[in-house]
């Protein structure tokens, strides 16, 4: 068939051998700019390449991203992988093919037509004519482009496609024998960590020499720029002791520390850039239209306010950074998400030639977005840069992680719908607020790259500030899903940028469509309900997206919302972005006689068009349920004037194991339909399904995150 | 410094090391044992659980002094065990990590419990997953495996 597959990486990475080698051994090479971060895309890659060639997928190894060697397809984000990396494999996969098998038929004599394929043997027909794939192009560049165009396999020729693969690397995993970054280590290798003020506004007046003193005697390295302290020292453990020692003998100026201020009011109150937002999902440079009346026919009126905090990424592996400097050439391990990016904001921190740096990705625990990594990556790139010659392992600590990285932005969305007497919206305003959700180390004019690298405002000589500006394509930032995928009239969408908050925030898995569809589809529920009508019916009434009504028929088939049994239960939906994976999620709970929600089942479906990897793609889900379900009801990052009070996870708790419902996952089947990015489509569903189902068990509706305890006791005495 | 002598998956190793230092960094950098992952040195999170006398341990933050005579079995010995083999293999039928961070803490746990109880049930396994946090959402999927691993044990 051919291809309704595209990929805009193939527009900058043309070359068929950017992609895939065939090696004298027979193996295949795939490379990738996109990153194992967990949500195993390297499997769901060897898969579609294996299809493609005809070749068993152990014949395939998904080579490590490395800056300047693997195609450059920007950040590993946004649900993007598969649409971008894994369609480009399939269409240089196919291309591979064509070719293997014109060069077979020549090699033979025969013709192209009476040419198989088994694992790398090309045989033809009726003859014993044979030739591998090795044998004609073992360690010979293909020299070809990719062609956009080639026809790929039909879907009942796939073998490995939508199949249950095992992950790779997960047996080296569960053995201990996987090497994650945090694991590496190299002849001569020093451990170093970081001694960081007591908040963002402190700096270094000074420390007591004679304790650094004492500690160089030890043999431990001090590395000092402006208000940036770090030592580093070949006992890991003595390291620790050491950074423990400094820190307590610095003299820091806490000029009036972090500001204190009703969070939620900040929000909606604060400085701020509006932007109305039209056109499926773009901010528009225009003035925010007014909140009309309500239009004609409208028989009532609907508004309300729904927040959420900020939320921490959460990594359970602290991050690290393990950096070289060495004849003027810089190497990084990294286990960030986008380290082209990185590359240049580090050059470009250090005054260095991007040239000069290569960035290696190797896997550490979870980002989910931009957490740590980049910053714990420059942390290391600093220290490595004043030792030359000298491998350094950083790694930061749990309460850095849990206090330094960004955060994800705290959000407010002010809802208002109007309603006709025959339960149909006659108009819809949402307007979403928060901080940027954009802050990874991008370079660009004003040294924005290393601005955005956390230690950089350390430093002795740090670049000026970055200001964000409000992100302006389709869907990005505290807009995303802002708009919504049901067909209402009289829309008014609006984003708001807003000043002066007090945190750093940055990319969280989702973006503001964890906010907003929390809003949206909790809105929806108490639509339906003052119009009288059945939630699944009144979502129904005013979605026309065929994929999307499959889907929450889907669900809707499963489920009883009215059953009666002291259980509250509860739906949501989305398409993520309105472009990539459908989701429908329903929530059964129980809130307990100490007000604490028991989850007891979930149903989740989906919609990511082919499914390649079957297992993995049903790990997105579950796992994203899980992830959300966290946020939900657990997490609020905590601060005073002195610093962040959540520092570990004892101040930030979050889901454990005595709270996990059954979960199942239901996947629509589509052959041969383009991939839709599915790692972060069950987020914002799952927020509001949770908030649903807690107002069908108690008539509570909570519109605050997170729905401890007690946010529910207080909401009680309110009803 | 001092001359610690420590049992690791069965053999005795002589160390020099201050004896305060916390056995995860032992058994990581001197001992090359990297399946026990550093995740909070606050005995917080789970992933550095170790068997110490046939009981899951935390070792991030308890000095590598207080382990001497003990019989200390770490995640990479744990294929040369049949409930730990059962429990890995497990695991990995039910796909349970994402980024396998938290991943060797769980086996660890789960091959203590499984050496306990042979088949136990939800309410047990909650309970011997009491300590131990994941952030990826694999948590449905590793009480999965470990049922599996009861099951195949059970039926050995």
């Amino acid at each position: 068939m051919s291809s309704a597959f595209s990929s805009t990486s193939l527009k900058n990475h043309p070359g068929l051998d950017e992609w895939i080698s065939v090696g004298t051994d027979g193996r295949i090479a795939i490379r990738t700019g996109k990153v194992d971060i967990g949500q195993r895309i390297s499997t769901a890659l060897a898969i579609i390449a294996a299809d493609e060639l005809d070749v068993d997928i152990s014949r395939i190894d998904v080579i490590r991203t490395v800056t300047g060697e693997a195609p450059d397809e920007g950040i590993t984000s946004g649900s993007n992988s598969m649409m971008e990396s894994g369609a480009a494999i399939r269409l240089a996969s196919a291309t591979a093919r064509a070719h293997l098998l014109a060069k077979a038929a020549d090699r033979l004599g025969v013709d192209i037509d009476t040419l198989e394929i088994d694992d790398g043997l090309i045989q033809s027909r009726g003859t014993n004519r044979s030739v591998t794939f090795a044998e004609l192009q073992g360690g010979i560049p293909f020299g070809l482009e990719v062609d956009p165009d080639i026809s790929v396999k039909s879907p009942d020729d796939h073998k490995f496609v939508g199949q249950h693969i095992a992950p790779l690397g997960l047996s080296d995993i569960v053995k201990g024998e996987y090497t994650f970054l945090q694991d590496m280590k190299m002849p001569g290798m020093l451990h170093a960590r970081v001694v960081r003020p007591p908040h963002y506004h402190a700096r270094l007046r000074g420390l007591d020499d004679a304790v650094a003193d004492r500690l160089a005697e030890g043999g431990m390295r001090l590395v000092r720029d402006g208000s940036y302290l770090a030592v580093a020292g070949p006992d890991e453990y003595a390291v620790i002791r050491a950074a423990e020692r400094l820190s307590a003998s610095c003299d820091w100026d806490a000029a009036g520390g972090i500001p204190q201020t009703d969070l939620y009011a900040a929000l909606t109150g604060n400085e701020r850039i509006s932007l109305p937002v039209e056109n499926d999902g773009v901010p528009q440079k225009k003035p925010v239209p007014p909140l009309e009346d309500p239009p004609e026919g409208t028989a009532q009126t609907l508004t309300a306010r729904y927040d959420k905090p900020y939320h921490s990424h959460g990594s359970i592996g602290p991050s690290a950074g393990v950096a070289l400097w060495q004849d003027d050439r810089l190497k990084v391990w990294s286990h960030s998400q986008g380290i082209y990016f990185l590359r240049d904001a580090i050059a470009d921190a250090l005054n260095i030639d991007a040239d000069a740096v290569q960035i290696e990705h190797v896997p550490g625990a979870g980002c989910y977005g931009h957490n740590g990594a980049d910053d714990a990556a420059f942390d290391a790139a600093l220290i490595a840069h004043a030792l030359p010659g000298t491998p350094v392992l950083l790694k930061w600590t749990r309460e850095e992680e849990h206090s330094w990285a960004p955060y994800a932005t705290a959000m407010s969305m002010e809802m208002q719908a109007s309603l006709g007497a025959d339960g149909r919206v006659t108009a819809w305003s949402q307007e979403s607020y928060g901080d940027t959700f954009n802050m990874r180390p991008r370079s660009g004019p004003n040294q924005a790259g290393p601005a955005r690298l956390l230690s950089s405002r350390f430093r002795a000589d740090p670049p000026p500030p970055f200001i964000p500006q409000p992100t302006i394509a389709r869907h990005v930032g505290i807009h995303r899903n802002l708009d919504p995928l049901y067909t209402f009239p009289n829309k008014r969408l609006v984003k708001n940028l807003v000043r002066d908050l007090p945190l750093r925030t940055s990319a969280l898995r989702t973006l503001g469509a964890f906010g907003n569809v929390f809003a949206l589809e909790s809105f929806m529920d108490e639509l339906a309900e003052a119009a009288g009508i059945d939630p699944v019916a009144f979502r129904l009434n005013h979605l026309e997206d065929p994929r999307g009504r499959e889907v929450l028929e889907t669900l809707a088939g499963q489920i009883d919302l009215t059953a009666d049994d002291g259980r509250g239960r509860g739906i949501g939906f989305a398409q993520y972005k309105n472009l990539k994976a459908y989701s429908a999620v329903y929530v059964e709970l129980e809130v307990n006689d100490a007000a604490e929600i028991v989850m007891h089942r979930a149903l989740l479906v989906g919609d990511a068009g082919e499914i390649v990897d079957r297992d993995g793609l049903t790990a997105q889900f579950d796992g994203g349920f899980l992830q959300a379900a966290s946020w939900a009801i657990y997490e609020q990052v905590t601060w005073d004037r002195d610093g962040i009070t959540s520092r570990d996870w004892d101040g930030y708790p979050i889901l454990r194991f005595d709270n996990i419902p059954e979960i199942e996952t239901v996947l629509i089947e589509r052959p041969g339909v383009p991939f839709l990015g599915a790692g972060e489509a069950v987020s914002g569903p799952t927020g509001a399904a949770i908030a649903n189902a807690i107002y069908n068990a108690t008539g509570i509706r909570l519109r605050r995150m997170p729905f401890t305890p007690d946010a529910i006791r207080a909401a009680a005495l309110e009803v | 410094m001092e001359n610690l002598t420590l049992t690791v998956n069965g053999k005795a190793r002589d160390i020099e090391c201050d004896p305060a230092t916390p056995l995860i960094f032992i058994l990581r950098n001197d001992l090359d044992l990297t399946g026990s992952k550093l995740g909070c040195g606050l005995e917080q999170c789970g992933a550095c659980a170790v068997l110490v006398d046939g009981e899951p341990t935390l070792c991030c933050n308890r000095p590598a002094g207080e382990f001497t005579g003990k019989d200390i079995v770490t995640v990479e010995a744990l294929a040369q065990d049949r409930t730990g083999a059962a429990v890995q293999r497990a695991f990995v039928a039910e796909g349970a990590a994402q980024c396998g961070y938290c991943t060797t803490g769980l086996v660890v746990a789960a091959t203590s419990l499984l050496k306990k109880n042979a088949n136990p049930d939800r309410k047990a396994i909650v309970e011997a997953l009491s300590e131990h946090l994941c952030r990826c959402g694999s948590h449905a999927r590793v009480i999965a495996a470990i049922h599996r691993a009861a099951g195949e044990t059970a039926n050995v």
